[in-house]
């Protein structure tokens, strides 16, 4: 499996975004974005994602256009944006447990332990703090496998502890052969993670 | 694929039956604008039993109106949309589960009580059981050309205003069409080639909108 | 700003193409509508029914004409515009809807001014005439979804689905209104196309149809130029305050 992207260009209404962003990932890599505000972080998540179609160059996974064949990348890779696609009237299990039947594999009750939600579990997720939210979003990303973790700010309202969480859980995918593309303004500290400076740095692996 | 259909049109249902007001708003306003037009026109018997047919369409398509621009918005504040656009199932399918859902909470409620409403109208046994077989055929056009609008205007502001303006003038078939079905059934005249056009129509917009929405969508996220 | 630069270029081909036939398209314009007007209001004969009315005709048929040959225009440039991406196809688009619109507009005016005379009120629900008013919802719906985004791009592609969806609905609709009117109306009403039409009319008429394709194209040009011009302007000024 292998995630490759070159020469995307981002246009947003008639704004550059981004210019010429390349990047390329193989079973077992992570690359951190980074990049001041408005460098189009979130932007080019979502392009990799299948969401923003780029003006220019195209995002390849196992070697085929994700925008030719849209099928072949479906279901691969698992996004977390800065909503938490939770429903308030839900509660926490059965937003996962939609989610989870969504992808077609369901260890609900796993992804629930490992991100410690299991005592808030039966609670509507409308009356949740910010930080449980996320990690019931985040915790999708156990839940049901995917190979590809696209993670735009899945730190943001966590606490240290989570964080480190987190990071565990990140580390523990790469070692499985998985992959991630994340955004976050605080270095992870997970081995092996290589960077991708939206600010015109290039890339390091 | 499958069971990620299902199991969306299951979340809308829960969503539906938890969030029980939209439900019983649309039902309530459907009510409310029908019992309107006896106090507009007049209480004679004879032109109640005339207009009957037309007050019901018209109610019913205003009252599908009102929860449409719902359809998608919803997901799309909440950053669920994203996850539904990229997720395993075809965007195609995501549109016909919403509109599966749609027809269930919002148009089959009014479909139940419209015996009610047409009594009160003064209209005919036969007339009765048209209008049921006419709005059972009909009215999933009505879900799946409100989709494409849904589509279109997710995410915009004054979305609902402008998703009547677009949509009203593509349901003029449907309205004249399942008009014509119980007026044909009062008079007692065939009314199968009405029908058999309700049910065309829907088809028609099977096969059209699901694909036009989804585009509209991959649009909205963009 | 090197970025993208053949999108915006593409036009100019467009731009020089439309400058060198301007002229000649608004003569053309002015020329055949000042024929068709004076042979439609002076030397056509006047009907043995309908009197000076039935001149009305030569103003109301070929709008309605347009009414219609523009939505289906703006039809086929939005599937070009959504398969070839071609700017200037969803540009056109856009361009021709307020002018269909207006024809459309002109098309219900004079049908209910020429309504007034021939059966004794400004408004009949008859066939065509709703087929109309339909069809002018059916552009303010799409003017209405252009105006409502910021992202002209997007806006583009949005209305391109809508206006083929509503292409699409356009055949039942005429179809459900002319089979509603035939349900509905007494067919004593005379229709606006009435018995056969003889050569002293038909020919002002189709001089007025040919008067309003051009006045339409030199509108247009002038509608396109502007919206390229209007883009741009925007690209100039956001790559200015990016610099």
């Amino acid at each position: 499996m292998s995630l490759t992207a070159t020469d995307l260009t981002c246009i947003r209404g008639d704004r550059l975004v981004f210019d010429k962003a390349a990047l390329s990932l193989s079973a077992g890599q992570a690359l951190w974005v980074k990049g001041k505000n408005g460098a189009g972080k979130t932007s080019l998540l979502r392009v990799v994602a299948g969401l923003l179609k780029p003006a220019r160059g195209s995002v390849c996974w196992n070697g085929i256009d994700i925008r030719e064949d849209p099928d072949a990348y479906q279901g691969h890779c698992h996004y977390i944006g800065h909503q938490d696609a939770l429903k308030p009237v839900l509660t926490a299990r059965e937003n996962l447990t939609f989610w989870s039947t969504y992808a077609g594999v369901s260890r609900v009750a796993e992804a629930l332990e490992i991100f410690e939600l299991s005592r808030i579990a039966d609670m509507p997720a409308g009356i949740l703090s910010a930080g449980q939210k996320k990690r019931t979003n985040l915790a999708r990303l156990v839940a049901s496998p995917a190979p590809l973790w696209i993670l735009d700010e899945p730190i943001s309202s966590l606490d240290t502890h989570y964080i480190r969480l987190f990071a565990d859980c990140l580390a523990a995918h790469l070692k499985d052969g998985g992959m991630a593309l994340f955004a976050t303004h605080q270095d992870l500290q997970v081995d092996g993670v290589g960077y991708l400076d939206l600010n015109g740095g290039g890339t390091r692996e | 694929m499958m069971a990620g259909f299902l199991g969306l049109v299951r979340r809308e249902l829960l969503l539906a039956f938890r969030q029980g007001s939209a439900l019983t708003l649309t039902l309530a306003f459907f009510v409310i604008a029908v019992t309107l037009f006896p106090l507009g026109v007049g209480p004679e018997l004879n032109i109640l039993q005339r207009i009957g047919p037309g007050v019901l369409w018209v109610g019913a398509l205003l009252s599908c109106l009102l929860t449409l621009d719902r359809m998608f918005q919803a997901d799309f504040e909440d950053g669920s949309l994203d996850l539904l656009m990229i997720g395993r199932v075809p965007v195609e399918l995501v549109v016909l589960a919403k509109v599966v859902s749609h027809w269930l909470t919002s148009i089959l409620p009014l479909i139940l009580i419209t015996p009610l409403l047409a009594v009160s109208l003064n209209m005919p046994f036969d007339g009765i059981v048209a209008m049921e077989f006419a709005l059972l055929l009909g009215s999933p056009a009505l879900s799946l050309i409100g989709s494409v609008g849904a589509g279109l205007t997710v995410g915009l502001r004054r979305g609902g205003v402008l998703l009547s303006l677009m949509v009203l003038p593509l349901y003029i078939p449907v309205l004249i069409f399942g008009v014509a079905a119980v007026e044909a059934a009062i008079a007692v005249l065939p009314m199968a080639s009405h029908l058999s056009l309700l049910a065309a129509m829907s088809l028609g917009a099977l096969v059209v909108c699901p694909v036009a929405a989804a585009a509209a969508l991959r649009l909205a996220v963009d | 700003m090197a970025i993208d630069f053949h999108k915006y270029a593409n036009p100019t081909r467009f731009l020089r193409l439309a400058s060198a036939v301007f002229p000649w398209v608004t003569g053309a314009a002015v020329l055949l509508l000042v024929t068709g007007l004076y042979m439609g209001l002076f030397v056509a004969p006047e009907d043995y029914q309908q009197g000076e009315t039935v001149r009305i005709m030569f103003v109301h048929v070929p709008a309605a004409w347009m009414g219609m040959s523009v939505y289906t225009m703006m039809a086929v440039s939005a599937a070009a515009g959504l398969i070839w991406k071609h700017p200037v196809a969803d540009l056109s688009a856009k361009a021709a809807a307020p002018i269909g619109a207006c024809f459309t507009l002109l098309a219900l005016v004079t049908g209910a001014l020429w309504g007034q005379p021939m059966w004794g009120t400004y408004w009949v629900w008859d066939a065509r005439l709703t087929s109309m008013l339909i069809l002018l919802f059916l552009y303010l719906g799409y003017m209405a979804l252009w105006g409502s985004f910021d992202d002209h791009s997007k806006a583009a592609r949005a209305a391109a689905i809508l206006v083929l969806v509503g292409a699409i609905n356009i055949p039942v609709i005429k179809f459900s209104v002319d089979w509603w009117n035939t349900l509905h109306q007494p067919a004593s009403v005379a229709t606006l196309d009435g018995p056969k039409i003889h050569g002293s009319i038909l020919t002002p008429l189709l001089v007025m149809g040919a008067a309003y394709m051009m006045l339409f194209l030199s509108v247009f040009i002038i509608r396109v130029k502007a919206e390229i011009m209007d883009r741009r302007l925007q690209i100039m000024k956001i790559s200015q305050l990016q610099e």
